[in-house]
Parts: C-alpha cells; sequence; structure tokens
C-alpha cells in the first residue's frame, strides 16, 4: 500500500465514497418501497386480506384432464382412458402415518411396492397433494373401503383415468406408450402444467404430441375445516381435456401387416404418395404398451429387453438396413440423367466384375450371369454387374448427389420423435471417421451394399417421389388435430421437399416402367406378385447380406444360422397410373425379397385399391428370384 | 465487559443480539410451538456469535493476505461438490466430511467479495479493463457454478457481492451504461435458448398466478399473512396462516410472513428499519476504513446482507419473485446463520483494529 502516491489515494477515497453515497440513495429508495408495499397490504388493503385469513379454509386441489385420444383414420380408437379406483392420500390432513397405513391394510391389501412409492412421492411432492397410495383397487376392495370410509381422515377413493391401448400391441412403435414420470423427466418439465399428473408420454407419438395430448390441468378451491376435511367447493376452474389425435394410420391394414410379417422379425411403411401420410406403420414383433402405463414390473421387463427378437427396437424408424438391389430403383434412374449414357447398349454380364488394378472379384447373384443386357433388362432381372460398372462411371460423388434428394442419409422428419438418419456414405463421411474410401467401396455401393444403410421409412418415402413424380412428401403420421369439446379441427398441411433435380423429367417414367416390368414381365424377380393383379405395380426386389441392426451387436453373438441368412426387401407402389399406396418391406433374414417381402405388399396393396384381400396370392416357381 | 478489547463494534453487535433474540421468539411460533427447532436454531445462533467472535480476532491485513487461498480453496471445493453430483447422478449440494456436512457455496459468499477486492487493491482505481475483465471471470464461474447444484438464491446473492466490489471499486458508468446494453440486446436471444420448460419455469417466477397449486399458492398465502396482520398484529402465537399450515416453508423462507401477521404493521417497520440500521452501520464502517481492501470488503459485504434481506422481504410481500433466499439470522436451519456471522466478524475486525491501529 505504501508505494501508491498520495495523490491516488485521495482521488480513490472519493469515488469510493461517491460510490458509496450513490448506493445509499438506491436502497433508500428501495426500503421506502418496501415499507410502501408493507403499508398498502396492512393498512390499505388490510380489510380484503383480513376477510380471506378469516375464510381461509381454501385448499386448492388439482383436477386431472383426460388424455386426448388417439385414433385411426376411420375413429378406431388406439389410446383412450378408463376410469380406476385409487386410494390417495393428503398428508397434510394425518396425524400418524404409520399406523393409519397399518390400519388401511387390514381392509385393503397393500404391497411392499405400493408402500415404497407411497413413501417416496411423500418425501417429493407437496403435503397438501393427494398422494396414491394403490391403484387399481377391485370392485370389492373399492366397496370395502367405502364402508369404512368414515374412520379414515385424509383418506380419499378416487376414480382416475388411466391410459389404455385397446388393441394392445397394435401399432405400439408409432403409438408408443404413457408412463410414470420419473425424477429426470420431473426436473425437466413445466411443473405448474403437471401438478397433480402422475404420466407423461415416454415415447412414440404419445410422446412427441405430449404437449397436444396433455391438455391443461384445472383446479378446486376446496373449504375446508380447521382439520383440512372438505366442506365445499368454492371455486372451479375446470380442466381442459387434451385434444384428440387423428392418425392417417389404417388399423385394419396395420393388422394384415402384422399379421402377414407374423412371428418373423421385420418392419414395413405404407405411405400415401401424393400426402406422405403414413397408412402403415409396422415393426415386429410388437409387445404389449399396457403393463408400462402403471408401470411394467422388472422382470417382464427384463424379459423383453433380452427377447433374442428385440421386440422394444422399433425397426421401422431406427432400423438401418443395407438397401440391397432396391437401390437400382434409383440408381437406374441416375444412369438414364447421366450425359453420354446409352440406356439401350448391351452390356457384358459374365457373372462378376473386377476393378483392373485389383484382382478381387465382385460377383453377380445368378451364377453365370445374364449374359448381354441393357438398363431395362438390369433392372428388370437385377443384374448386379450392370450396377457395378454404372457405379464406377458414376463415381461415388455423383451417386451420393443423386441419392441424396431422394431422402437418403437424411432425417425423414416424420413427426416421432429419435427418428435414426441412416448412412449415405462418401469419401468424406469415411475421412470425418478417419479412414479411407476405397475402389471397391464405391463398387458394392452400386447394388445397396457396404456403408450405405437406410432406415425402412426412408426406403418407402424415397419410393413415393418415384411415384409423385419426383416430389417427395414429408412422412406424416398425424393427419387432424381435433378438440373434443368444441371439435375444432386443426388439419395438418401435407409438406413437400425440394423437387429431386432431374434434367429430364421423362426419365422417371422410362424408370417407372422398368420397375413396372420388374414385377409384370415374366423375367421380373417380383413376376411372383405380378402376374394375376388387377392392378399395375412397380417395385423393385432387394437382398441385403445380413448386417447389425441398430443396436444391435448382440445379434452376432447369439446367432442362430437363421439369423446369417439375408434380409429380403421389397420397395413398391401401385396402382403405377396413379398412385395411391408405396410400400417398404423388409423380413429379416427372410432370404429372397421376391419371395418373402413382396407378397406381403401385395396382400396390403389389395386390400388398399380394391378393399379386400381377396386376390390369392399364388407363389410361382422361384428360378426368376434374386 | 469491554467490547472493544473483544475487537467488537458495540453498536452492531447489540443490533445482532436483539435480531437474535427476536428471531428465538418467532421460530418458536412459525413451527408451531416446536421447543426442539427453536432449541436448533438457538444453537445456531450460538455457534454463529462464536464464529463471530473468532473471525473478529483477525486482522484485516491477515484477511487479505489469505484472500486467494481461501477462494482457491472454495473453488476446489465448489468442483467437488459439483464432480459428486454427476457421479451420483443427482442434484449436490452438500459436501460430506465424515463428521460435518457443509455446502461449499456458502463459502463463496464471502470468498468471492475478498478474492475481488484483493485483486483490485493490486491495480490502479478505476480499474483497467482486464482487471474487471478478471475480476469478471472471478464471480461469474463460481455464480453458474451455484445455479448448476441448483441453488439459485445463493447464486444471485454470490453473483450480488461480487457485483457490489467491482461498483464500488470504480467501475466506470460508461461501462456499467455499456454492460446493461448488452444484457438489454443478449437477453431476447438467450431467451430464444432456453428450454421450453426453463422458459416457463421463468414466467412463473413474474406471474405467480400461471401456477395456481405451486408458488402462486405461496405467494398469495404468504400475502394474505401479512394483510391480514394489519397494524397492530393478531399478536405472538396468533399466525393462523401458519398455524393452520396454509402457509408452507413458515419457518424457513417465509418466516417474516408470520412475524408481519403477528406484529403487525409497526412491527414489521421496526424490523426493516433494523435490518437497514445494520446494513447503515457496515457501509459507515466501510467509510471509515483506511485502505483499499477493507472498504471494498467491507462495503460488499454490508450490501450483500441488504441484498438478501430485502429479496426475501421483497418475495414474502409479493413484489419480488420466489428463489428461495431465507431471511438471515430469522429464518431456521440451513448453514447460511453461520456466513452471515462470519461477515460480521469480518467488519468488526476492518472496524476494531482500525480503532487500535490509530
Amino acid at each position: 500500500m505504501l508505494n501508491i502516491p498520495i495523490k491516488d489515494h485521495f482521488r480513490e477515497t472519493r469515488l469510493f465514497n461517491a460510490r458509496l453515497s450513490v448506493i445509499g440513495v438506491i436502497i433508500l429508495i428501495l426500503i421506502f418501497s418496501l415499507l410502501l408495499r408493507l403499508i398498502y397490504l396492512q393498512v390499505w388493503a388490510h380489510r380484503h386480506y383480513e376477510t380471506l385469513s378469516q375464510a381461509n379454509r381454501i385448499k386448492p386441489i388439482p383436477l386431472q384432464p383426460p388424455r386426448g385420444l388417439i385414433l385411426d383414420r376411420n375413429g378406431v380408437i388406439l389410446a383412450q382412458n378408463y376410469p380406476v379406483y385409487t386410494l390417495e392420500i393428503i398428508p397434510e390432513q394425518v396425524d400418524d402415518m404409520n399406523s393409519l397405513l397399518e390400519e388401511i391394510g387390514q381392509v385393503v391389501k397393500l404391497n411392499d411396492t405400493d408402500l415404497k412409492n407411497f413413501r417416496k412421492q411423500l418425501r417429493e411432492r407437496p403435503r397438501f397433494e393427494n398422494l396414491v397410495l394403490r391403484s387399481h383397487l377391485t370392485e370389492e376392495e373399492a366397496a370395502r373401503f367405502a364402508v369404512k370410509r368414515p374412520y379414515f381422515n385424509g383418506v380419499e377413493l378416487e376414480a382416475r383415468l388411466r391410459r389404455h391401448y385397446p388393441l394392445t400391441g397394435l401399432g405400439v412403435h408409432f403409438l408408443g406408450y404413457v408412463g410414470r414420470i420419473n425424477e429426470q423427466e420431473a426436473e425437466h418439465l413445466d411443473k405448474a402444467a403437471y401438478r397433480g399428473m402422475e404420466h407423461i408420454g415416454k415415447l412414440g407419438l404419445e410422446a412427441s404430441y405430449e404437449k397436444v395430448l396433455l391438455g391443461r390441468v384445472g383446479f378446486e378451491n376446496v373449504e375446508t375445516n380447521a382439520h383440512g376435511r372438505s366442506l365445499r367447493i368454492l371455486e372451479r376452474i375446470a380442466p381442459v381435456a387434451g385434444k384428440n389425435l387423428y392418425l392417417s394410420i389404417d388399423a385394419k391394414l396395420q393388422a394384415l401387416a402384422e399379421q402377414a410379417l407374423g412371428q418373423r422379425r421385420g418392419a414395413i411403411i405404407a405411405l400415401e404418395p401424393a400426402t406422405g401420410a403414413i397408412l402403415a406403420f409396422v415393426s415386429t414383433p410388437t409387445y404389449d404398451p399396457n403393463p408400462f402405463v402403471s408401470g411394467i414390473d422388472p422382470t417382464s421387463y427384463q424379459g423383453l429387453l433380452n427377447d433374442p427378437n428385440k421386440p422394444l427396437i422399433n425397426r421401422a424408424l431406427n432400423g438401418q438396413y443395407a438397401p440391397g438391389s432396391t437401390i437400382k430403383a434409383f440408381l437406374g434412374l441416375a444412369a438414364l440423367e447421366l450425359d453420354g449414357f446409352d440406356p439401350n447398349r448391351p452390356v457384358a454380364c459374365p457373372g462378376w466384375f473386377s476393378l483392373p488394378p485389383n484382382a478381387h472379384l465382385f460377383r453377380d447373384w445368378k451364377k453365370g450371369g445374364h449374359g448381354a443386357v441393357n438398363l431395362h433388362d438390369a433392372v428388370v432381372q437385377s443384374c448386379d454387374v450392370y450396377f457395378y460398372k454404372l457405379a464406377v462411371t458414376m463415381n461415388i460423388e455423383a451417386m451420393k448427389n443423386f441419392l441424396a434428394p431422394f431422402g437418403f442419409g437424411a432425417k425423414t422428419g416424420v413427426d416421432i420423435f429419435n427418428e435414426s438418419e441412416g448412412i449415405l456414405p462418401s469419401p468424406e463421411w469415411k475421412a470425418a471417421r478417419g479412414q479411407r474410401w476405397y475402389p471397391g467401396e464405391t463398387v458394392i455401393t452400386g447394388i445397396g451394399q457396404g456403408s450405405l444403410l437406410a432406415t425402412p421409412l426412408q426406403l418407402a418415402s424415397a419410393m413415393s417421389a418415384l411415384a409423385n413424380h419426383g416430389i417427395r412428401m414429408k412422412p406424416q403420421l398425424v393427419h387432424a388435430i381435433v378438440d373434443a369439446k368444441t371439435q375444432a379441427t386443426q388439419n395438418i398441411t401435407p409438406e413437400a421437399y425440394a423437387e429431386i433435380p432431374l434434367k429430364d423429367k421423362h426419365h422417371i417414367d422410362i424408370e417407372v416402367q422398368n420397375l413396372t416390368d420388374v414385377v409384370h414381365s415374366n423375367r421380373g424377380t417380383a413376376y411372383g406378385i405380378g402376374y394375376n393383379a388387377a392392378y399395375k405395380i412397380a417395385g423393385k426386389t432387394g437382398t441385403a447380406q445380413v448386417k447389425s441392426v441398430a443396436q444391435g451387436q448382440s445379434y452376432s453373438e447369439k446367432a442362430t444360422p437363421e439369423r446369417y441368412r439375408d434380409h429380403a426387401l421389397f420397395i413398391s407402389f401401385a396402382p403405377v397410373n396413379d398412385p395411391k399406396v408405396a410400400i417398404a418391406v423388409i423380413v429379416e433374414n427372410g432370404g429372397h425379397g421376391g419371395s418373402a417381402a413382396a407378397p406381403i405388399a401385395r396382400k396390403m396393396m389389395d386390400h388398399v385399391i380394391l378393399g379386400s384381400e381377396s386376390t390369392p396370392v399364388v407363389k410361382p416357381a422361384e428360378e426368376n428370384d434374386e | 465487559m469491554d467490547l472493544q478489547r473483544l475487537h467488537l463494534d458495540k453498536t452492531l453487535f447489540f443490533a445482532l443480539l436483539g435480531l437474535a433474540a427476536v428471531s428465538l421468539f418467532v421460530v418458536y411460533s412459525a413451527s408451531a410451538k416446536d421447543l426442539s427447532a427453536t432449541l436448533g436454531h438457538l444453537m445456531r445462533l450460538a455457534l454463529g456469535f462464536m464464529v463471530l467472535l473468532l473471525v473478529a480476532q483477525i486482522r484485516p491485513e491477515i484477511l487479505e493476505r489469505w484472500s486467494p487461498y481461501i477462494f482457491g480453496a472454495g473453488m476446489v471445493l465448489l468442483l467437488a461438490v459439483l464432480a459428486m453430483g454427476v457421479i451420483g447422478k443427482g442434484a449436490q449440494r452438500w459436501l460430506n466430511l465424515g463428521i460435518v456436512k457443509f455446502q461449499p457455496a456458502e463459502i463463496m459468499k464471502l470468498a468471492v467479495p475478498m478474492m475481488l477486492s484483493w485483486f483490485l487493491a493490486r491495480g490502479d482505481v478505476p480499474p483497467r479493463l482486464w482487471r474487471l475483465g478478471l475480476s469478471f471471470v472471478m464471480m461469474a464461474i463460481p455464480a453458474v457454478m451455484i445455479v448448476k447444484q441448483p441453488d439459485l438464491g445463493t447464486a444471485l446473492l454470490v453473483f450480488g457481492a461480487g457485483t457490489f466490489v467491482l461498483f464500488l471499486g470504480g467501475l466506470r458508468w460508461r461501462v456499467i451504461i455499456i454492460l446493461l446494453a448488452i444484457i438489454a440486446v443478449a437477453a431476447p436471444f438467450a431467451w430464444g435458448h432456453l428450454h421450453d420448460y426453463q422458459r416457463q419455469r421463468v414466467l412463473t417466477l413474474f406471474n405467480p398466478e400461471a401456477d395456481p397449486l405451486g408458488t402462486g399458492y405461496h405467494t398469495i398465502q404468504s400475502m394474505i399473512a401479512v394483510g391480514s396482520g394489519g397494524v397492530y398484529g393478531k399478536g405472538w402465537l396468533n399466525s393462523s396462516q401458519a398455524h393452520l399450515d396454509y402457509l408452507p416453508e413458515s419457518s424457513t423462507d417465509f418466516i417474516f410472513a408470520v412475524f408481519a401477521e403477528e406484529f403487525g404493521l409497526i412491527g414489521s417497520l421496526l424490523l426493516v428499519l433494523v435490518y437497514t440500521f445494520v446494513v447503515a452501520r457496515g457501509m459507515l464502517i466501510a467509510y471509515l476504513a483506511k485502505d483499499t481492501y477493507t472498504r471494498l470488503l467491507a462495503g460488499s459485504l454490508s450490501l450483500t446482507f441488504f441484498l438478501y434481506f430485502f429479496v426475501n422481504m421483497g418475495m414474502v410481500t409479493g413484489i419480488l419473485p420466489i428463489v428461495g433466499i431465507p431471511l438471515p439470522m430469522m429464518s431456521y436451519g440451513g448453514s447460511s446463520i453461520v456466513t452471515v456471522m462470519a461477515a460480521f466478524g469480518i467488519l468488526m475486525s476492518i472496524q476494531t483494529h482500525r480503532k487500535i491501529a490509530e
């Protein structure tokens, strides 16, 4: 301190004192306003508050709003609410909690989980709120308690609304479910909006449309006596019911698709090309969401988790599969767009292909090859060698740039959370992971193998772009949000992505014709479903070498021989002249796309287009099967 | 007994003793005549006064020399608490040292103003820009860490203590205006980056009616308590709001509501005056202090005490949002009483050692 000059010291003191005075004035002003406030409350408004205090036997009690329903396009209910009896306790009205619990236990059975959950709530919730002691009382238990109710202070028998999924596992992967609010969720939600609420959407639409479905909590101001017993209701702000969701899903089609897959693992997306409306959204095996609502017991949950078929995985949304030959539906169009490319020039297919400096042989699925094939034949017969050569001619960058507008490697933007992006690989993509791009990878990308991965939703969405003349619509599950009380309807307008850039739009027609011949020409790989169809179908089969599904490392560990079989794929739309539906089917380890996946698509198309599934699907010889 | 010899400032000491005495009666009433709670409060007060006495013996020069180390130790403890929180997957405020549990955030209420006073005392007045910048970092980092715990109230007090040091240390008006302008511009931007639920919570702070079952209920019940007290009050032990359990947290954050209900406008005015008097005395000690470190520290500690009781009373009377700050000296529980008393110990040390030196 000694080396600071005197002059500075003075200046500093002056400055400090000036600042102290400024703050002094501010403090005086603030204290004065506090005093004014006290005078206002205690003198001016004293009468008002005195009255309130006298009459202060008022307690607010939250009123639970009914959650919005979820219905399919025809009004079939997929998620609803039903009343269950619950036993609830208001802690601040209870003098001796332990003996009360014991006494209740003699009337209604209470197990350890009930008591544990209750004690947990007791610690976390305000003392004036109703806490659930036991839910799902039987009629008999409810009656037994109702008789003895006068002996229990602070205990209420309430009929609460509980979420229920009447069609059990149907569509569980897009519906999701609600469950009890856990601690992490409690941290991140708007407390005021969830007073008295126990449940929150956890997955699927229940989570993604939580805000719409929730509604608004109401409350009652209840007059109580000095012991807190309710006397009468003074004020009631009614809860506002959550809005109902009408889906574009057709529950019948959904059921048909789920049954067609049966016990197999797989996924199906059916959507309307013109609007992006999703008609069916299937992932099998399914599971029953109802146990999750009141809290699934640990054993059942472990059972679902450890099931080798992984029912909890949403294959339609998160399953990332190599598209296999289905990618030719799009690369075929890319070939037509190439400068100086002659689609009619025959290319020799000896059954193998190699990249000159390297001795590695890339094989065709057909031993001996397809002979000389032009683009049309290569698509119809799914010639691999033709597309190996095309891939080399185009190069990986051009393929990536062509496929991106179809939605590969990006979320489709469907209206449920946690969609997977798939992978649209490129040298930059590999470089970002510290790896080199090998020329051979370009070759196999031409037949949809290698790093290229797509979700069933992406495949259906990409196919719908071909059906819709190059305009891809955002896939959408909810088509209207309806206020249950006023019937005010908010329709969701379909959204289009940027039109797929093409030099000549006529090229789509040529490609669609090639894809139609995949199904309807007797050399086509999907002729088995086309020869007796009453309408024209455009499609492409695919067979993908088994790779791990998302999160599926355990697959390889527990692999049985069946698990090493190829995945069967089929992407399609129909009718060709006026497409009503685009469908992507994936059957895990199903073998051939033409025989395992395509017949399922055909059944669904019959349902959508003919309104029946009457036409028998006969399976002819598998000679043409890829 | 010569208080001066014990390094106690007589005026301040008796004011604090008076507040402590009153608080015993209020806690007894607010806790619904819970004798063990009242005794617990008494024990805490006694501990507080012992800490005060102890701290008052430390010469300001020594405090000054220790400042950076105390700050460093405080930061380490804060980090430890945060790390434990991360490992334990939950909010964490307490550090369990085996025998005692304590809250490192409390230390920062003293360590931040000590550190900043030490730092500014080592440079020109008004401080240069780089010093200001560094000071800001030194107060903002602990404040953010405390918000993460999450303890909004304490973070506010720590940040406030730092701000007072900077302001008293001669932060130029120009800079103040620029900072205010930046905040005004940045606020809407930050608002856009908040999560939906965070925005909702901020809105509920300013509009309690939006949450009639939570904070709104607190505010309304506390205003009923204060208002129904009238000019003369309902008398000791007659707070119906607290006794019928309508007023939540009646013996902690909302204890002033019980006081105002029982002792009326006259009692509340007197209480506000005593608190203001304590702050004024602290500011006088700052004014009389002879060097930069002690005057900055004394000023900041006094003003933080003002912030403390003003925010609490403002929230009880419904003019400020509910942020969870107890009324110092008066509220039951918490480790804050010790920190507040240590701060007064520092003030007394600054005052008495100066006099002795003269």
